[in-house]
């Protein structure tokens, strides 16, 4: 009995190839499907149509927490919890705040970026079936993969793997799960 | 017939190029890895790496007795109460600044050149920060309850002042410590990928494999990591700006002469940007010479950055320059008195070799033949080192040794110790460069690759 598939696997020489294949494939109908190069290609996200990265909204929110919370911090300390009266001036003395609000603000902003990052992408993810193909080690080098997944209701090992080899594929494998 | 696509990142042609030609994708990625990977332990490396490791050993020496006598073995007394300690600290905050400066407002400005540097240049910015800490945190006396600095719920009931610049350094400080970081980090995660699939050794594979958090290249992952990039870049922009300009408060609040005036911010902010590209030409032109880098660092990117320090140098010429005509114009006569103690008083030598080091000597790099000369650069950027510490040795002490009064007048005279620390850290800042260059691809390889021309062969859709 033969392993489970999970997609198919083509090997291209350089980025145009694979911008033109991605673009191939979407029109063909192929929606479950990934690319791989080993340098961003601003193109392929048009190519295969990936929506806009939420990132910049978690970034946002992470933003205005570190605002809100670090002011908020201060002004606790200096008008509620310890308020120091120096020469009758307000507790409330928001100017002096602003330079720790902005550290707080970008601190947060900041960390929220590398979670959210790690959090999209799925990471840490060691082990996935796109590492199973020999050749993908060329992904993080030189060479460039697009994979189209058995999930995609398209998909049919003999054709899509047709489909593939008129793209100019280098090489199409079967990517074992 | 090559026909450069529009849009795309491409290297610039002619004679000095920001990557040496007939490169590919595998060749930059093979030559960049294989230097923690492949070239093991070079003679300079350990010859290196031993001098740095044993002035490392004396920092922690001193750093020993520091913490079992107090900070009674520095120089530092009435008047002068910041002495060493808080030259070093704004010295070595100022040589991270380029690294940030690098790696963000020129990613934001689109400026392609900083992709060969930017790796080594936030890892120096870390390094440089590392040394920076380290002062305050010894000079508060009690390194052991540093963490006072911070505002936490504590027994004492006792919370930190908010309008203090003091406190206001702390929270500036460790946000760039760890902005720093993670911007650093994440512009690696896709070389780790690389190194982890080029190792040969399981424990190398396991161990980019595990920093590498599974990146894969995915397209859908570049989509985040691309943005994420440019966030973290919009960020670190007013953060790096922020920093010095933090610092720069630390003396512009006080109310001694020489420190109280609003020039202080942007004066000290293109100060450190200054000394951090010194510091980085000091660094990339023996690297790149020792692992022959030459196609990656090349002649472009050394004259690009001696424009910048040139550029740089002149706004804090102007600074020196707004010092004095200040001084004069405010008709003050501390601020007057300042200024004339500060020329001509028992440190104006300090005061001289500063312009000399800091204002004169770099107007060479007004020449093109002296930016190619890489030997020069180099001794330049030596020079503006030693000229941005004698600007912060200039500013806080001859300020602080001359009181209001004069019973309170008096002489600071840095120990061996103060110079032992010192030289101290630049023990830990080039151990930690050394093990950097040993473990971690120094260049950033994705970065380099998409300045490979990208030559379109007659698409045919």
């Amino acid at each position: 009995m033969r392993k489970p598939l999970y997609g198919l696997m083509a090997e291209f020489e350089t980025p145009e190839q694979l911008v033109r294949a991605a673009e191939a494939a979407h029109h063909e109908g192929y929606r479950k499907m990934d690319a791989y190069s080993p340098l961003p290609i601003e193109e392929l996200h048009h190519a295969m149509h990936i929506p806009d990265s939420p990132l910049p909204k978690f970034v946002l929110a992470g933003g205005i927490a570190g605002m809100i919370g670090g002011f908020g911090l201060l002004y606790w300390i200096a008008a509620i919890t310890y308020p120091l009266n120096v020469g009758g001036r307000p507790y409330n003395s928001w100017p002096a705040f602003i330079p720790i609000t902005f550290e707080t603000t970008v601190l947060l902003a900041g960390l929220t970026t590398l979670v959210t990052l790690v959090f999209l992408c799925g990471f840490p993810m060691p082990y996935h079936p796109v590492f199973n193909v020999p050749r993908f080690k060329h992904a993080s080098r030189d060479r460039f993969f697009l994979c189209i997944e058995a999930e995609d209701t398209k998909f049919d090992l003999q054709r899509t793997k047709e489909f593939l080899r008129t793209l100019h594929a280098h090489e199409v494998a079967e990517v074992e799960i | 017939m090559e026909k450069v696509e529009k849009g795309t990142l491409t290297a610039q042609a002619g004679p000095d190029p920001m990557l040496a030609p007939g490169h590919s994708y595998a060749t930059v990625t093979d030559k960049i890895a294989a230097v923690p990977l492949e070239v093991g332990w070079p003679k300079f490396w350990i010859v290196g790496f031993t001098i740095a490791f044993s002035i490392l050993m004396m920092l922690l020496a001193t750093i020993t007795y520091l913490v079992l006598k107090g900070i009674g073995i520095w120089g530092v007394n009435v008047p002068v109460g910041w002495g060493f300690d808080i030259i070093n600290f704004v010295w070595w905050i100022g040589i991270g600044h380029a690294g940030t400066l690098i790696s963000a407002i020129l990613l934001l400005l689109k400026q392609q050149w900083r992709m060969s540097i930017s790796r080594f240049a936030e890892a120096m910015t870390l390094f440089a920060v590392a040394c920076a800490f380290l002062y305050p945190a010894l000079h508060t006396g009690r390194p052991w309850v540093a963490y006072w600095l911070l505002p936490y719920p504590n027994t004492m009931s006792m919370w930190p002042q908010p309008r203090s610049p003091l406190l206001w350094d702390v929270f500036a400080v460790s946000t760039y410590a760890t902005i720093s970081l993670v911007f650093w980090y994440v512009g690696l995660i896709p070389d780790l990928a690389s190194m982890r699939d080029k190792a040969k050794a399981k424990f190398a594979q396991v161990a980019y494999g595990l920093l590498a958090l599974g990146w894969r290249g995915s397209a859908r992952h570049w989509n985040h990591y691309e943005i994420a990039s440019l966030v973290l870049a919009g960020m670190s922009t007013p953060l790096v700006l922020s920093v010095h300009t933090v610092v720069s408060f630390d003396f512009a609040v006080g109310l001694i002469p020489g420190w109280h005036t609003t020039i202080f911010p942007p004066y000290f902010v293109a100060g450190a940007i200054y000394s951090g590209f010194a510091m980085v030409l000091t660094l990339a032109i023996p690297l790149r010479a020792w692992y022959k880098m030459q196609d990656f660092i090349t002649m472009k990117h050394i004259d690009n950055m001696c424009k910048v320090m040139l550029a740089t140098g002149l706004i804090v010429a102007y600074g020196y320059f707004m010092e004095a005509f200040m001084s004069w114009y405010s008709g003050n006569l501390w601020e007057q008195f300042m200024f004339k103690n500060r020329t001509t008083g028992p440190y104006g030598w300090a005061y001289w070799f500063l312009i000399l080091f800091n204002i004169m000597v770099p107007q060479v790099l007004w020449l093109k033949k002296a930016r190619a000369n890489v030997a020069l650069v180099f001794i330049l950027s030596l020079v503006i080192n030693i000229g941005m510490w004698l600007e912060r040795f200039v500013i806080i002490v001859t300020s602080l040794h001359r009181d209001f009064l004069p019973s309170s007048w008096g002489m600071y005279y840095p120990t061996k110790y103060d110079w032992s620390m010192f030289i101290g850290t630049m023990g830990l800042f080039l151990t930690l460069l050394f093990l950097f260059v040993r473990l971690l691809p120094a260049i950033s390889i994705f970065e380099v690759r998409t300045l490979i021309p990208r030559a379109e062969k007659g698409g045919s859709h």
